[in-house]
């Protein structure tokens, strides 16, 4: 093929890799049984954190105990194992390599049948992992300020967790099944060679995590106030250790499907299951996931809030459900914040890891993807903000800052410009001649990524003035020093606008390449900075303020489609997110040493990715509502007959 | 029930224009390389040259780096034998290599041998390659294809292809010994040699041909700019002038980058005011 212009060609995806990077991994392995580690690492504490989450259940079951306490011992056995298997032993057992006819033909596509329960059970697992995490903190806040308000809020939080475990499970078992039935030899591999000594950590993991979710919820009204309340937090507690336990288990399957660590070239295991899970990629996804998880966790109990507030009857429960809706809105964006830094980590230690695999996901066959990204986030950041507008509406203070809204609503609006501002599409010869070049002549500079950054930084400054502004427009601030406070706070939002876009202009666009990465480090420092002392200085000034009454239920019926548009768009993304980075591995298995011969082993168009997403999340939308029912269901008496006879009665009467 | 109507319109239809921006946007497949058994008695050096360039844009995914966006060395824009020599030049370069196809070879399988300045890893001061090593996964080139690549970098330019074919590789020693002639491409030499290769005066009017099946060329260089040309050069059928069939082939098969830019400069300066 001739080409005149070097295009990440479309035939490409194919094959890049690092047998470099293996050379890390085996390094990674020395390093394990060298001095580097310190004698309690991450690790010990885990496994001792399992045997003592085993020991304080205390329930009796005793031979799972028991495994599991053998399975530690192995573990930590492991560890101190300066061993290392020489690679030239006999035992040493390859990878498989299968071929098309080993792979079973169902009559349909085996990777979009795995691809949705996949999803589906990425989407449950994500709720219910991430709820428990924010109700806790809420808990905790009804306890320390004895308002029961936030108590009942957490206990509604976790009855929609607690419907969602089920379904969980349930996609997770039909998950197991759809894998083993249809990419046997893989599975094999990864269950019986890799992570065969995980398994049974794993079982007992989840088995343990049910135990204490039924027992957290369940024990809430038994356990609510006094002493008892500290042994309902410490099961919340146990519960959440056990659950981010589980997450960074599961993670490590798959970033040792992206980047394996612990085997050899032919991927014969070489290390111990420590030196399997600790992949260059797994801490950065296990940050990336647990943020974001909670904050897909708060969207979505936000559109219960939602619905249930459009669905209210009275004052009192309007109120209620626009008070959860807020604290649900709260939890999502305040997690939602700093999620470009964690996803700017995971990409960064990708391209540390093989070059090759980064540039396929950022500038080759996957980046136009990050368009649609970009149409998922601003819908994120517009809503959130929008839901805050709406909401100030609750008190007569607001009106103090009102003026604002239509500068942030101006500045994310051009941000949304600029951000879907593609480099160049595809034109034809004619429309190349009428456009002077395969870039537009003023809109092409918006297209790369200095102008993105620009943009993605000062929507997320002007993110958090809504969220300020929100914060002050129900005080009245009484402290001597307030107007010196607000010229600082004015000083520091000015000074980190002109640095963010100073620092994307300059250093993308007059000096070399290599400065262009350096610079999204000030941007990121500038809105870092704007954040916290925005925080700090209200923390401060609100000392000692009057509170304005703030009227919950007063808020538009529409803010609440604000509430559903944060999941919808929180929901998509993930599916979205979560198929970039699996198709990084292109046809690879496991990259660069179990090959995927299936029929599926290409990377679809982008409309067979939007049309997969979109029933994923239609899907998942389908039982979300009926997960709402059944909580809802559960709150709902069905009246006798005699009594509602009586009731006709007396009415007849009156 | 009107609530639940409401949301899950608002929801459907909020999902519904996410899916449809996935619609506007360039819709391309990436297949998966298949392993494609060559016929090694049955190359040619021009199909040796041919099968080079196909790995170098596909299998070998060599331009999802090595282009003009600075993340490795152009080697599309450079004339690759050339700076392959300079490099061996080098104070710094500490390989094995005394030519160009040597330099090559060993950048293929060493990569970190010798690191062009700017494109280390990054951390590494330039003393580590992040390019992959050819001959393992995921690329796993064979001998072959290596040879294949290096042929076609030679050949892009106009240069003397040194390369062996695999076939003469097979061969007995003795007859190795009488191949002391480098290889040459049958590449043309200038824009009329190349006109004249692809026989484009077989269907339009050019040089000494009278041909009507496709249109003049005696003008083109009036008619369209340069780079339009070279499209339609490339793309032949993507844009058909008015009155004529989408006849013309496919030479992207064929011609090399070089044949290409010496008939691209020739059209171009045909303005049918020539003599």
């Amino acid at each position: 093929m001739l080409h005149r212009h070097v295009i990440p060609a479309p035939f490409a995806c194919p094959e890049y890799g690092a047998p470099q990077d293996r050379t890390i991994l085996i390094k990674g392995k020395q390093e394990v049984s060298g001095s580097r580690y310190p004698l309690w690492n991450w690790r010990h504490v885990l496994l001792v954190t399992i045997v003592a989450i085993i020991g304080l259940s205390g329930i009796g079951f005793s031979s799972v105990v028991s495994a599991a306490g053998e399975a530690a011992e192995q573990q930590i056995a492991s560890i101190y194992s300066d061993v290392i298997t020489d690679e030239s032993e006999s035992s040493l057992i390859p990878a498989p390599k299968p071929e098309r006819s080993d792979y079973p033909n169902i009559g349909v596509s085996s990777r979009s049948l795995v691809w949705v329960i996949a999803q589906m059970h990425l989407f449950f697992g994500a709720l219910v992992l991430a709820v428990p995490i924010f109700v806790l903190v809420i808990e905790f806040i009804g306890f320390r300020t004895k308002d029961d308000r936030y108590d009942d809020m957490a206990h509604e939080f976790m009855k929609i967790s607690l419907t969602a475990y089920a379904i969980t499970a349930l996609f997770g078992g039909a998950l197991t099944l759809s894998l083993f039935m249809l990419y046997p030899d893989l599975m094999t591999y990864m269950t019986t060679r890799v992570f065969g000594s995980q398994m049974l950590v794993y079982a007992t993991l989840f088995f343990l995590e049910s135990l204490l979710l039924y027992v957290y919820y369940y024990g809430w009204y038994a356990l609510r106030y006094g002493n008892r309340k500290w042994i309902h937090l410490t099961l919340g507690l146990l519960l959440n250790a056990v659950g981010t336990t589980l997450l960074v288990v599961a993670n490590s399957w798959t970033t040792f499907m992206m980047a394996p660590s612990g085997i050899d070239t032919a991927g014969a295991v070489v290390g111990n299951i420590w030196e399997v899970m600790r992949g260059p990629l797994w801490n950065p996804l296990n940050l990336h996931r647990f943020i974001a998880n909670v904050a897909f966790g708060g969207a979505v109990v936000g559109a219960y809030a939602a619905f249930k507030f459009l669905c209210a009857k009275t004052a009192a429960e309007k109120a209620h459900y626009d008070w959860m809706g807020y604290t649900s809105n709260f939890i999502a964006i305040l997690a939602f914040l700093p999620l470009p830094f964690a996803g700017y980590w995971l990409m960064a230690e990708i391209y540390a890891y093989s070059q090759q695999m980064g540039i396929l996901a950022m500038g080759g066959i996957l980046a136009w993807l990050f368009v649609i990204q970009a149409v998922l986030i601003c819908t994120i950041l517009f809503a959130g903000n929008y839901y805050l507008w709406s909401g100030m509406a609750r008190t007569e203070g607001s009106h103090r800052y009102r003026w604002l809204i239509k500068y942030i609503a101006a500045v994310l609006i051009l941000g949304f410009l600029v951000w879907v501002t593609p480099h160049n599409i595809i034109f034809t010869t004619d429309e190349i001649a009428r456009l002077g070049g395969s870039n537009h002549p003023v809109l092409g500079p918006l297209g790369i990524m200095p102008a993105k950054n620009i943009a993605v930084f000062l929507m997320l400054i002007f993110t958090f003035l809504s969220f300020q502004i929100y914060r002050r427009a129900d005080k009245v601030i009484t402290v001597s020093w307030e107007s010196w406070a607000n010229t600082l706070m004015v000083a520091i939002y000015i000074v980190a606008t002109v640095n963010v876009i100073f620092a994307g202009v300059y250093y993308g666009y007059f000096t070399n390449t290599v400065y262009k990465v350096g610079s999204s480090v000030m941007q990121v420092g500038s809105t870092l900075v704007v954040i916290v002392s925005g925080v700090v200085i209200d923390t401060f000034l609100f000392k000692g303020a009057k509170t304005l009454p703030v009227s919950w239920g007063k808020i538009s019926g529409r803010s609440q489609y604000a509430l559903f548009a944060l999941p919808i768009a929180f929901t998509w993304l993930m599916a979205l997110m979560g198929y970039v980075r699996s198709s990084v591995r292109t046809h690879w298995h496991v990259y660069a040493v179990v090959k995927d011969n299936s029929a599926d082993n290409f990377i679809p168009t982008l409309q067979h990715v939007g049309n997969m997403v979109t029933f994923v999340t239609l899907l998942f939308l389908v039982f979300l509502l009926f997960i709402f029912w059944v909580a809802n269901l559960s709150s709902v008496k069905q009246v006798p007959a005699l009594e509602l006879t009586n009731r006709a009665a007396a009415e007849g009467v009156a | 029930m009107n609530v639940l109507i409401k949301t899950l319109g608002f929801s459907l239809a909020l999902m519904l224009t996410f899916t449809s921006v996935t619609y506007v946007l360039p819709q391309m497949k990436g297949e998966a390389p298949s392993d494609t058994d060559v016929d090694v008695a049955a190359l040619t050096m021009d199909s040796f040259i041919s099968l080079g360039e196909d790995l170098f844009l596909g299998k070998g995914a060599c331009t999802l780096c090595h282009n003009n966006l600075g993340r490795a060395p152009d080697l599309v824009a450079l004339n690759v034998v050339n700076t392959s020599l300079e490099r061996i030049e080098d104070p710094l370069y500490q390989g094995e290599a005394v030519d160009a196809a040597g330099y090559l070879r060993e950048s293929m399988l060493d990569p970190s041998i010798f690191v062009v300045r700017g494109f280390g890893k990054k951390g590494s001061n330039d003393t580590e390659s992040p390019m992959p090593v050819a001959n393992q996964p995921p690329s796993q080139l064979s001998d072959v294809e290596i040879g294949a690549i290096i042929a076609f970098l030679q050949a892009k330019d106009g240069n003397p292809v040194t390369v062996t074919l695999p076939a003469q590789t097979s061969a007995s020693l003795a007859a190795a010994d009488e191949i002391n002639e480098p290889a040459k491409p049958m590449l043309a030499q200038n824009g009329k040699e190349a006109i004249a290769k692809y026989a484009c005066a077989a269907c339009h009017a050019v040089l000494d041909s009278q041909a009507a099946i496709g249109p003049s060329l005696n003008d083109v260089g009036k008619r369209l700019t340069i780079d339009q040309i070279r499209d339609s050069v490339i793309a032949p059928n993507a844009v058909i002038a008015e009155g004529y069939a989408p006849v013309m082939p496919d030479l992207s098969e064929t011609m090399v980058v070089k044949e290409l830019e010496l008939i691209v400069r020739f059209l171009a300066e045909q303005t049918g005011d020539q003599p």
